[in-house]
């Protein structure tokens, strides 16, 4: 059930307030428990928890034929499913609108930051490249999958490895893992979506919160720059508050880096 | 006398590997359950009993259960595009046909029971597993169930029978090869789901039900335990 | 026997004398659970109390709803039920204009109401009662239905320590949902806590004395 009008205008009292239901404040994230290799048969994987938001994302290595403008480089496809076991709300069938943005806003986060050395993914120019696949599954929805399914993305990739690649035969080995992880720089690019509710700018909504939210920005940010950005919803946002919400993600960011710095190194 | 048949990880012929099972791991859900067995990992989530969509599918005589199974890209090696394959299509209906029978759906017209299983990771015996963790699931939920069920895969490696078959037993390829028979049972031993895929003689297949019934038994405790367990907790 | 712990299909007790309650059916000698959740006899009579599950809606509950559809002659609510409920403008204790129903409740609006009738076409609500009404503000939670008995205490004892410990106006649907209303959203969000924390211990023992001692620890928090 959405959240009713008059627990959406206590809500909204209170962000007035400066103040939230569970007691966080405008710039602060749910705790989040992180599980790394969820599951054996990835090349990496990671199960977040951000207070009763769970997601859990894969990295799966692939072989093919490189794209013809880019014969040198390997591939990134990111795919997220809204799975209806996390949520009544979530209908069976083929994928919906939100399943399909989710995924291409991580993917447009990962990409445009540089984080991935596309041509070090390259096993023999014009004839065959790596793929990644990083693939983003729901698991329970208490708001803010976007985010989970951003920290979840970039924590398996920083703790996946190559498998084997025989060349002879054209076959990946993936029982063989190596040692050798993924060609991935130094700096994490990081995916964090800022909410407008009233007048009030929060990150990490529960789903309640989630339910008002009227506009939203994902900034996906990495090192000092922005490299992406997406805004969802119908709401307006005047450009002061738009330069609020940019202000409140850099803050909410720094924040939330200390909590899962050790899961990248 | 013969030799003891040596299974790729050391287990004994009737032997499961270790399992793990829990219920509650999705809060919203109305009711959920984990169960795996070594390195299959299979969660669930019921919701329901509530009005059924679209409503031509509206079963005025009685409730509609509705399964729908479902593998993770990264369950397995060689990813699996996401999506709906045949395979999971069919192993949606088995786990509904396999559940059904303890459901009493007469009093639920026009009304469905949605169980969504997912595996988290793949090594063999996942529609079983699918199938206990749904039935831990259906229970969590207060569904009204005559029983559990429980759910194994007996397999004919060659000639020998085992239980719970890992991955590379179900790819056995010595002898006869490798002949795999999941089977469903009731908490009072009653089957409501067997297939078979490979070669036996009846007498062995009477043996490998003989031993499903024993493996089910110690499953169904094993459910049961986690189920009691979810409120004993909270003491 | 003592309460226990029961999973569909469990014998709960055995024996000539014992009759099948509600969540059971009897074979032969055995009373056999057909509910997970809790097994209780009294003077013979053997019945499991569901811990969980979809509320089951009963004549005479009174409980929170949210309108989902105004129609031409009512409006539909989303009880938390596996059936929506339907309140006909004929069940409201003033006068409604037909073309005003908007006026009176609309989508999103929630309301206090009693079932009054259930049969094959769907459930039946009405505003007529004291106690009943739309919902003008506060904050609503959602609960388990099956833990509502033990929300509102044994004749109403656990409700009203929490009402007086937040000074707060508190109405428990039936139906899990629970409207609370009070000066401050501090007072709100203290008894939503309050109220939490029963469900989460509600198979103890001793329960109101846990809720007397977590008001002390938690108030001025």
């Amino acid at each position: 059930m959405k959240t009713p009008k008059i627990t959406q205008e206590r809500i909204i009292e209170y962000l007035n307030q400066e103040k939230r239901f569970d007691g966080r404040g405008k710039d602060e994230f749910r705790d989040i428990q992180v599980e790394l290799n969820v599951s054996k048969k990835a090349e990496g994987s990671a199960r977040v928890k951000m207070g009763k938001t769970e997601v859990i994302v894969g990295v799966k290595m692939g072989v093919s034929e490189p794209y013809p403008d880019s014969p040198n480089k390997g591939n990134l496809m990111t795919t997220a499913e809204l799975l209806p076991l996390s949520s009544s709300r979530i209908e069976l069938g083929r994928p919906g609108f939100d399943s399909i943005e989710l995924g291409r806003v991580i993917d447009r986060g990962l990409r445009e930051s540089g984080f991935i050395d596309f041509e070090k993914l390259c096993i023999k120019e014009g004839e065959k490249v790596w793929t990644i696949f990083v693939d983003i599954y729901s698991i329970n929805d208490d708001g803010n999958l976007l985010d989970a399914a951003g920290i979840g993305a970039i924590i398996a990739l920083k703790n996946a490895k190559l498998p084997k690649y025989d060349e002879k035969e054209e076959k990946i080995l993936y029982e063989e893992k190596t040692d050798k992880g993924l060609p991935l720089l130094d700096k994490i690019p990081f995916s964090l979506t800022v909410h407008k509710i009233g007048n009030n700018f929060i990150v990490d909504p529960t789903r309640e919160e989630e339910d008002i939210s009227e506009a939203r920005v994902t900034i996906g940010s990495y090192d000092n720059f922005i490299a992406s950005m997406q805004k969802g919803e119908v709401g307006e946002i005047s450009v002061e508050d738009f330069n609020k919400a940019l202000d409140l993600a850099e803050e909410s960011k720094n924040k939330v880096f200390k909590k899962i710095e050790k899961y990248l190194k | 006398m013969p030799k003891e048949f040596k299974r790729t990880d050391g287990r004994k012929i009737d032997e499961t590997r270790p399992i793990k099972a829990k219920v509650g791991i999705i809060p919203n859900a109305d009711g959920s359950a984990m169960f795996s067995t070594g390195d299959t990992i299979a969660i669930a989530a019921v919701y329901g009993p509530k009005k059924m969509h679209p409503q031509h599918q509206q079963n005025p005589e009685k409730g509609t259960l509705r399964c729908t199974y479902n593998m993770n890209s990264f369950s397995v090696s060689d990813r699996i595009r996401p999506g709906p394959s045949r395979r999971s299509i069919e192993i949606s209906k088995i786990t509904e046909w396999a559940l059904e029978p303890v459901l009493m759906l007469d009093k639920y017209q026009n009304k469905v029971i949605d169980v969504h299983i997912n595996i988290i990771q793949a090594d063999a015996g996942t529609r079983c597993a699918g199938i206990n963790a749904a039935s831990m699931a259906l229970a969590h939920a207060g569904i009204p169930m005559k029983n559990l069920i429980s759910s194994i895969s007996i397999g004919k490696l060659d000639k020998q029978l085992v239980v719970d078959v890992n991955k590379d037993e179900e790819d056995w390829e010595e002898g006869e090869g490798a002949t795999d028979i999941p089977i469903s049972m009731t908490g009072d031993e009653k089957l409501t789901h067997i297939q078979l895929d490979g070669k036996i003689s009846k007498e062995q297949l009477k043996e490998a039900v003989e031993l499903a019934r024993k493996s089910c038994k110690e499953i169904y405790e094993i459910q049961k335990k986690a189920l009691k367990e979810s409120v004993e907790n909270k003491k | 026997m003592n309460r226990k712990i029961v999973v569909p299909g469990e014998i709960i007790a055995s024996g000539e004398d014992f009759l099948p309650g509600e969540g059971t059916e009897k074979k032969q000698k055995d009373i056999i659970a057909l509910k997970y959740g809790l097994a209780e006899e009294n003077k013979n009579l053997v019945k499991v109390i569901p811990l969980s599950g979809v509320y089951n809606p009963r004549r005479g509950n009174v409980v929170i709803g949210k309108v989902e559809n105004v129609t031409f002659n009512g409006w539909v609510l989303d009880i938390n039920a596996s059936e929506t409920g339907f309140l006909s403008l004929m069940e409201v204790p003033r006068y409604v204009n037909k073309d005003n129903l908007e006026e009176v409740m609309d989508i999103g609006d929630m309301a206090v109401v009693k079932i009054w009738n259930i049969n094959k076409r769907g459930i039946d609500l009405s505003l007529k009662s004291r106690g009943l009404g739309k919902i003008e503000k506060g904050i609503i939670i959602k609960v388990n239905s099956n833990k509502v008995p033990r929300i509102i205490g044994k004749e109403g004892s656990m409700i009203k320590i929490i009402k007086e410990e937040t000074n707060c106006n508190i109405t428990v649907g039936q139906n899990g949902f629970i409207w609370i209303n009070g000066e401050k959203i501090e007072d709100e969000l203290l008894a939503k806590k309050a109220i939490l924390f029963i469900t989460e211990k509600s198979f103890i023992d001793g329960l109101t004395d846990e809720v007397k001692k977590w008001f002390k620890e938690n108030k001025n928090a």
